[in-house]
């Protein structure tokens, strides 16, 4: 059972009026929370609401400018990680910090502080390991674990230190539906032992399978708490977004007819050490359709994206074959001119370069782009464009003609894609459309390629959101190491089978293995 | 306690034009003290290096004939150092360049060759030290080798080609044993602008391309493609842009450039070849770049700021027997305090006396 919210006593955690300021940006305000012994604790809020500046203050990464930190009711200072996890906080990030070539006993052993010899490290592993239900193999190295096994460490080694206070920020980004359901009965299981969790997600049903309290944070300061058991999904986006969030309208396709996009037993050897290799992949988008592929990071959609766009090179001509042309040897400018486009991953650095202004960034497609002439750039045309971009998308810029990196990930990926979409596309390629970006610009991006693809052009979007595809795409496969599933209508996946894909077994056996 | 950068919110473009000055001001008030410590007078050495030559007319075209090597090189420099390459080897460029157009003069010396000896010269020049560029180049595309190291090793080797050839097959007969080669003909010889002036039409050439550059940088696809392979590489490559053929492009350029500036030294200036025709010209350039923000109008300015440093610097020797070794500590001065000030217009120090930190 879950620990009594109302008892008497002190919270564990209190904090009273925290604020950050950064320059000009206030990214926390005046924020008050408090975590009672063995409750799960939600801190809700879309990206850029403070929620990961407040949680690295708690851990004593950065300092406030103002306000109070309280543990079992007296003032404490928390000047370092390490004084954070003396005192008992344990704290499993969004990005993993683990050393790549060491085994899964190493990484545990390596980060605690006090004696400890691999022998004792690998019997306590083994006995966290059983009673949580959190299978680790101790001699594996990391690199060839999944990314839900990598969370497991982090949480073991969390673990092993016996913390009263566990956080998580956005511990499910990286997990299939199945990982995730049983890291809940983990969290469950914690909680009852009075474990308290701050549980940071942007995702209601997970929030609401998991919690009672939320505090809801919006532009730096607290805007509610409350039980998300008791309100809806949309009243909860409501407050989080602070207007009601609408839903993409997607009519029914129209009968998608001309194969923009032809993939054909594509294979491409791994980039980097770690990298992943494609193989036989075979793919077609049509005119009109949005085609997603969905699977959990790192299983080659940066590779499949790479080959796609034309910045790897594979195979024949004939492996990649845009608007009836082979383009498999063809690189990313060629493909343009044939009226493809493509949005990476990486806004920052790879779509856009972060110190140059939104004009010169259009340049980056320039060979599709009416933004030079025989070699000569048109300034004025580039502002132009920039201009229109920032309209037509909702682009919110500080400034006439901002740097890029002085736009939030949001606006900056409005941009990022408005650069590609007002070109009308015939193809566009689009790798993690809404990664990091908050709950309004997402649904205008979402929106803004599913009428492009009612407009008769082909959309592929690749993305770790299943939410995400189902709304969007008409036809999905999953990509797994490296291979892709078969492509089907999205009505005859369910929610179930696109996790066995990505967990690889939907083959083998049919079955959930122990993972 | 630690110090820690942050980044101003906002940079103003008050500050950054003044960042220059501020920074000059702050360079002459250090090196005053240096010359005090010394037991100097800065008041004394302030006019023997800045204000006489730029109050004699003879030291003011000798100032704009020693700006010309330093700006044409490190005009080139600024197409590397902007796409993030960092070709350290223009002294040797510069040398090559200038070995390979003295050939033809050599050649034709004594002939009578006519009027199309210069302009070949000065094609040899710049194609001489493109080569000597592209080895660097074709090193770090094709084996992934530091393009700083072999940049910078090969002057060395240019340094001692030139030094066989002077003393050996280019060698004058009759120059009584002296490492050096003929006197070129009035046919190779690079001519000054002004009848019984000093400054020669290489000073012209500079000023090309520093216009040529201010438009290439500033306005086409290809100085575009500097920009964005040097600021952010993956978007270069997202671009369509190799960084192959960027990386061979750019070290031609600045080594031609720099080849142009050895061959208009040797023919307009030095008027043969010698063991040195270079004061540190390819070395120094690099801190003219810099000094010029890589900015074109700035690496003309720069240039002739340094140059100046160099004139003031032998006159200071004579006069005041200071050591020529502080003109060299000047212009290293004036480099940290222009970065330091840029540094400064951008962020701001902040210290920090608590643990914490990531």
């Amino acid at each position: 059972m879950k620990a009594d919210v109302s008892s008497s006593g002190p919270p564990l955690v209190e904090l009273k009026g925290i604020s950050k300021r950064y320059g000009d940006l206030l990214a926390n305000d005046g924020i008050d929370l408090s975590i009672e012994p063995g409750e799960i604790h939600a801190l809700l809020g879309e990206n850029g609401a403070g929620k990961s500046t407040l949680v690295k203050i708690l851990y004593g990464v950065i300092e406030p400018s103002a306000g109070e930190i309280r543990w079992e009711g007296r003032p404490v200072s928390i000047g370092s990680p390490v004084e954070a996890r003396n005192l008992g906080l344990g704290m499993v990030f969004q990005h993993f910090s683990l050393f790549d070539e060491l085994t899964v006993a190493e990484n545990i052993a390596v980060a605690l502080s006090g004696d400890w010899d691999l022998a004792t490290v690998r019997g306590k592993l083994g006995e966290i390991s059983r009673t949580y239900g959190l299978a680790l193999d101790a001699d594996r190295a990391v690199w060839t674990l999944s990314a839900g096994e990598r969370q497991r460490i982090e949480i073991v080694r969390c673990l092993l230190q016996n913390p009263r206070l566990l956080i998580l920020d956005e511990p499910t980004s990286v997990l299939t539906p199945q990982e995730a359901e049983h890291l809940f009965t983990t969290l469950d299981r914690l909680s009852a032992e009075g474990c308290s969790i701050l549980y940071i997600s942007h995702k209601l049903e997970e929030v609401r399978r998991l919690c009672r309290r939320a505090t809801i944070l919006r532009a730096g300061r607290v805007v509610a708490t409350i039980d998300p058991r008791a309100s809806s999904a949309r009243e909860i986006a409501a407050l989080m977004v602070g207007s009601e969030v609408g839903e993409i309208r997607t009519d029914a396709p129209h009968h998608p007819e001309g194969e923009m996009l032809k993939v054909a037993s594509l294979n491409l050897p791994p980039a980097g050490m770690h990298g992943q290799s494609l193989r036989d992949i075979d793919l077609t988008a049509r005119a009109g359709e949005v085609v997603g592929i969905a699977g959990i990071a790192g299983n080659g959609q940066t590779e499949l994206f790479a080959a796609l766009s034309g910045e790897r090179l594979a195979g024949g001509p004939d492996a990649v074959v845009i608007a009836g042309r082979p383009v498999g040897t063809t690189g990313i400018d060629g493909r343009r001119r044939l009226g493809a486009a493509f949005v990476p991953e990486e806004r920052l650095g790879h779509a856009a370069a972060p110190t140059h202004r939104l004009s010169e960034n259009t340049l980056i497609s320039h060979a599709a782009a009416e933004v030079s002439r025989s070699g000569f750039i048109l300034v004025n045309a580039a502002r132009r464009l920039a201009r229109t971009i920032v309209q037509s998308f909702d682009v919110r810029t500080p400034e006439g003609d901002p740097q890029a990196r002085k736009l939030s990930g949001g606006n900056l990926q409005k941009f990022v894609i408005g650069r590609e979409i007002i070109r009308k596309p015939k193809l566009i390629v689009v790798d993690q459309p809404t990664w990091g970006v908050d709950a309004g610009a997402a649904r205008l991006i979402r929106q803004a390629l599913v009428d492009l693809a009612r407009q008769g052009s082909a959309v592929v979007v690749v993305s770790q959101d299943l939410d995400e595809l189902f709304e969007v795409a008409d036809r999905m496969a999953v990509i797994h190491q490296g291979t892709l599933s078969p492509l089907k209508p999205i009505g005859e996946w369910t929610k179930e089978a696109v996790g066995l894909e990505m967990l690889g077994v939907a083959q083998a056996s049919g079955g959930v293995h122990a993972v | 306690m630690r110090f820690e950068l942050t980044p101003r919110p906002n940079v103003s473009p008050v500050m950054r034009a003044l960042a220059p000055v501020a920074a000059f001001i702050t360079a002459f008030l250090i090196a005053g003290l240096v010359i005090w410590l010394m037991g100097r007078s800065p008041a004394a050495a302030f006019d023997v290096y800045v204000l006489q030559p730029l109050s004699d007319p003879w030291s003011l075209q000798e100032l704009v004939v020693k700006a010309t090597p330093l700006a044409l090189i490190a005009i080139g420099l600024s197409y590397c150092f902007r796409a993030n390459l960092w070709n350290i080897g223009a002294e040797g460029q510069y040398v090559i360049g200038a070995v390979l157009g003295s050939w033809l003069a050599l050649k034709t010396h004594g002939t009578e060759a006519g009027l199309w000896v210069l302009p070949l010269m000065l094609l040899l020049g710049i194609i001489g030290g493109a080569l000597w560029g592209l080895i660097p180049a074709f090193l770090k595309t094709r084996f992934g080798v530091n393009e700083i190291l072999t940049s910078l090793m090969l002057v060395y080797v240019a340094q001692l080609v030139l030094d066989y050839l002077v003393r050996g097959p280019w060698r004058d007969p009759k120059g009584f044993n002296f490492p050096q080669s003929v006197t070129f003909d009035p046919s190779a010889t690079l001519h000054p602008i002004f009848e019984g002036g000093r400054v020669h039409f290489g000073a012209l050439f500079a000023l090309i391309a520093v216009l040529a550059t201010a438009v290439i940088l500033g306005r086409t696809l290809f100085g575009y493609r500097l920009k964005l392979t040097g600021d952010a590489p993956r978007a270069a490559r997202f671009a369509g842009f190799s960084s192959k053929s960027t990386t061979m492009a750019v070290f031609a350029i600045s080594g031609g450039l720099a080849g142009l500036a050895g061959i208009t030294e040797v023919s307009g200036q030095i008027g043969q070849l010698q063991p040195s025709i270079s004061p540190g010209y390819g070395f120094t350039a690099i801190t003219v770049a810099f000094l010029g923000r890589l900015n074109p109008i700035g690496i003309l300015i720069a240039a002739l700021v340094v140059a100046l440093t160099f004139i003031g610097g032998e006159s200071a020797q004579i006069l005041l027997k200071l050591p020529l070794d502080l003109t060299q500590a000047f212009q290293g001065i004036l480099l940290l305090c222009v970065l330091a000030g840029d540094a400064l217009v951008s962020y701001r120090i902040r210290f920090v006396t608590r643990g914490g930190g990531k």
